[in-house]
């Protein structure tokens, strides 16, 4: 199932610049539909699309967009969410490094949309050359009259502009995000009110990832009920996928949602299969923060089905035997790899990008960190286990943002589905020596 | 709670970024320059944020010291203390670590005899171990400055650092 609506150009040499993506039917879909199509019938296509956010959590766009509050002489904000930094991720990277105008094309579009006038794309600090891919596609985007006063004549304007973050994962989360855009710590909000009433200074906002935005281009053009009619069920359209781990061919895929995860890992058009020929153990599949799913689980549903890349069939067992398709993030990990020494890493960074406002994610985090690595180190006991387990059932539910759950699910996958392994790492260390805790380069 | 900031200036081209920065959110609510504004007050001034650095930006906001303190200390990349010359983050998460992160942190260390989190006598290099910069795909990876370096193997490295040696660099991100 190969089809392609985002990165259909990717290949093209000079794809970055204005003209070569001009030569290639770009900002042709924005043209028209300023010239052609409401404000109102835009929001109306993306909700026929089907289009779910594909930031993490998978929300229908057309249905946010629709909440977005609209009090008279308000200014609205449309802000894209480019803060990638859930481990595994580097999808919406590589989009905006090859195709910063489809970016842009769809941020100038979503504006019209929405009706704002001023639009920013928040970038996480690290991928700064990134940020001065897009400052130089939005100088050619203005100077071409798609971006400014009275755009293509008319009389739509609209500013828009890149802000870089400083290295802070919890800034991914979208009111954290708004905080820090104000120039603040990214300390999440509670809500509500949600950005759709109060979101940049205090004013109704729209956040949505990048991949999300650039979707609205290719939907804008084939139509919202085509654009539908590709993937599967209720998970429409196409899904940028960021493979990493131990298999021959990483990188980042454009698939119709719907394929099969067996196929998406073994064949040649996509990840290749395993790296040295090895077996697989687990796949974490959505980004760090979704369960961790054993060979069996990954491959077919408790009930036989072929698990499919979607956001049902993922999801399909719920946490006791199935995970989420969340941003994308396919992390593989061949059968040598310890899951424990993974779950640390996982851990670790959990507590790091933790924002510190509510405790049991402050410390909670910490404190499983800190038994993971007692436990990696061989002074473990079968009673941490069950203290992990306790520590992170006391997460969930329990904080301002999600990021708590995020550090608390993997642990919990992980203990359930390869609980022996964490009890050979306290009881019989010797059984488990051909894992590799410690990874080394050469495979 | 000012300190003397009179011996803390921006060049004339930073000061130029930095108007324009500042021109992009609504006159009432300037703060929010100070995450791009700080980036570029530690690119000028030796890649790190001293007290004084913080109040001089302070200073140009119309903002508290403090309002740029509880910022500056909330983000990674921002440095309250000096680093060397060149700051080397190798990522360790998940899909890095599965590729061997840990071998090419260990290799580093060696090389300079530091740690992890120390800075070379000769202060030329400090050493980071980072968490996922989004770069899985081509891990394992280091980022030196704004430079992402991917696919590392040891020799890889070795290449890397002589280079850096010879051209004596200077890692900033602006
Ligand atoms: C801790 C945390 C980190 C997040 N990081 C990101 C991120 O890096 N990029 C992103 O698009 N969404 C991220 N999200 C989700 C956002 O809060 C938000 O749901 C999303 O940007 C909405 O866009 P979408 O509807 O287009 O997916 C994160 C959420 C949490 C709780
Ligand atoms: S759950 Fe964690 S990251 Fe989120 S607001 Fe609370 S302390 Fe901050
Ligand atoms: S895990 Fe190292 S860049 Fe993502």
């Amino acid at each position: 199932m190969s089809k392609k609506l985002l990165l259909k150009n990717d290949h093209i040499p000079g794809i970055n610049t204005l003209a070569t993506y001009k030569e290639n039917g770009g900002y042709a879909v924005l043209t028209n539909a300023l010239k052609n199509l409401s404000p109102d019938a835009i929001v109306e296509e993306v909700k026929k699309s089907g289009l779910r956010g594909r930031g993490g959590a998978g929300f229908p766009t057309g249905m946010k967009w629709s909440f977005l509050a609209k009090p008279e002489g308000v200014p609205r904000y449309l802000v894209c969410n480019a803060d990638e930094s859930e481990p595994g991720t580097f999808k919406d990277r590589y989009l905006m490094e090859r195709i910063p105008h489809l970016l842009v094309e769809g941020m100038i579009l979503s504006s019209f949309a929405l009706g704002a006038n001023t639009s920013y794309i928040y970038i996480r600090g690290e991928y700064f050359y990134v940020a001065n891919i897009l400052e130089k596609a939005i100088d050619e985007a203005y100077q071409a009259g798609y971006l400014g006063k009275n755009i293509l004549g008319t009389g739509f304007n609209l500013d828009l502009y890149v802000q870089v973050g400083a290295g802070a994962y919890i800034c991914g989360e979208e009111t954290a995000l708004l905080e820090s855009l104000e120039g603040k710590r990214g300390n999440p909000r509670i809500k509500p009110p949600f950005p759709a009433v109060a979101g940049l200074y205090g004013c109704p906002t729209v956040v949505n990832n990048v991949e999300t935005i650039a979707a609205v281009v290719p939907i804008i053009e084939m139509g919202g009920e085509e654009y539908a009619k590709i993937g599967i069920g209720k998970s429409t359209g196409t899904k940028l996928i960021s493979a990493s781990g131990h298999i021959n061919k990483p990188g980042v895929y454009e698939i119709e949602l719907g394929l099969p995860v067996e196929e998406f890992i073994y064949s040649e058009e996509w990840c290749g299969g395993i790296r040295g020929g090895r077996k697989m153990k687990a796949v974490v599949a959505g980004g760090s923060s979704v369960p961790i799913l054993p060979t069996e689980l990954i491959l077919k549903t408790v009930n036989g089905e072929p698990r499919l890349m979607s956001y049902e069939s993922l999801g399909d067992g719920g946490f006791i035997s199935g995970t989420m398709l969340g941003s994308g993030g396919f992390i593989v990990m061949d059968e040598e790899t310890s899951i424990v020494k993974n779950l640390y890493t996982f851990s670790r960074f959990y507590h790091h990008e933790s924002c510190g406002q509510c405790s049991p994610c402050r410390e909670g985090i910490g404190w499983m960190e800190r038994i993971l690595e007692k436990i990696l180190d061989g002074r473990g006991t079968l009673a941490d286990i069950d203290l992990l387990w306790d520590i992170q059932s006391k997460i969930e539910g329990k904080t301002i943002c999600p990021l708590g759950e995020a550090a608390a699910w993997p642990v919990a996958a992980a203990i359930r589905h390869f609980r022996p392994e964490f009890e050979a790492y306290v009881t019989n260390p010797d059984s488990i020596k051909d894992i590799k805790h410690y990874y080394r380069l050469k495979n | 709670m000012m300190t003397n900031t009179q011996d803390i200036q921006f060049s004339k081209e930073a000061m130029e970024k930095v108007q324009k920065i500042i021109s992009r959110y609504p006159s009432d609510r300037k703060k929010s320059a100070l995450i791009p504004i700080l980036h570029i007050a530690q690119a000028e001034f030796d890649g790190w944020l001293s007290p004084q650095t913080m109040d001089y930006v302070a200073s140009i906001l119309n903002i508290q010291s403090i309002e740029v303190y509880e910022v500056a200390s909330f983000y990674s990349m921002f440095n309250l203390e000096p680093v060397g010359n060149c700051l080397i983050e190798v990522c360790r998460t998940s899909s890095c670590w599965l590729c061997g992160a840990e071998d090419i942190i260990d290799h580093i260390e060696n090389k300079l005899g530091i740690s992890v989190g120390e800075t070379t006598p000769d202060g030329m290099f400090t050493l980071k171990a980072v968490e996922c910069l989004g770069s899985c795909g081509t891990a394992p990876m280091m980022q030196v400055g704004a430079d992402y370096h991917e696919n590392l193997t040891i020799e890889k490295v070795d290449n890397l650092f002589d280079q850096f040696r010879n051209e004596n660099k200077k890692s900033r991100y602006c």
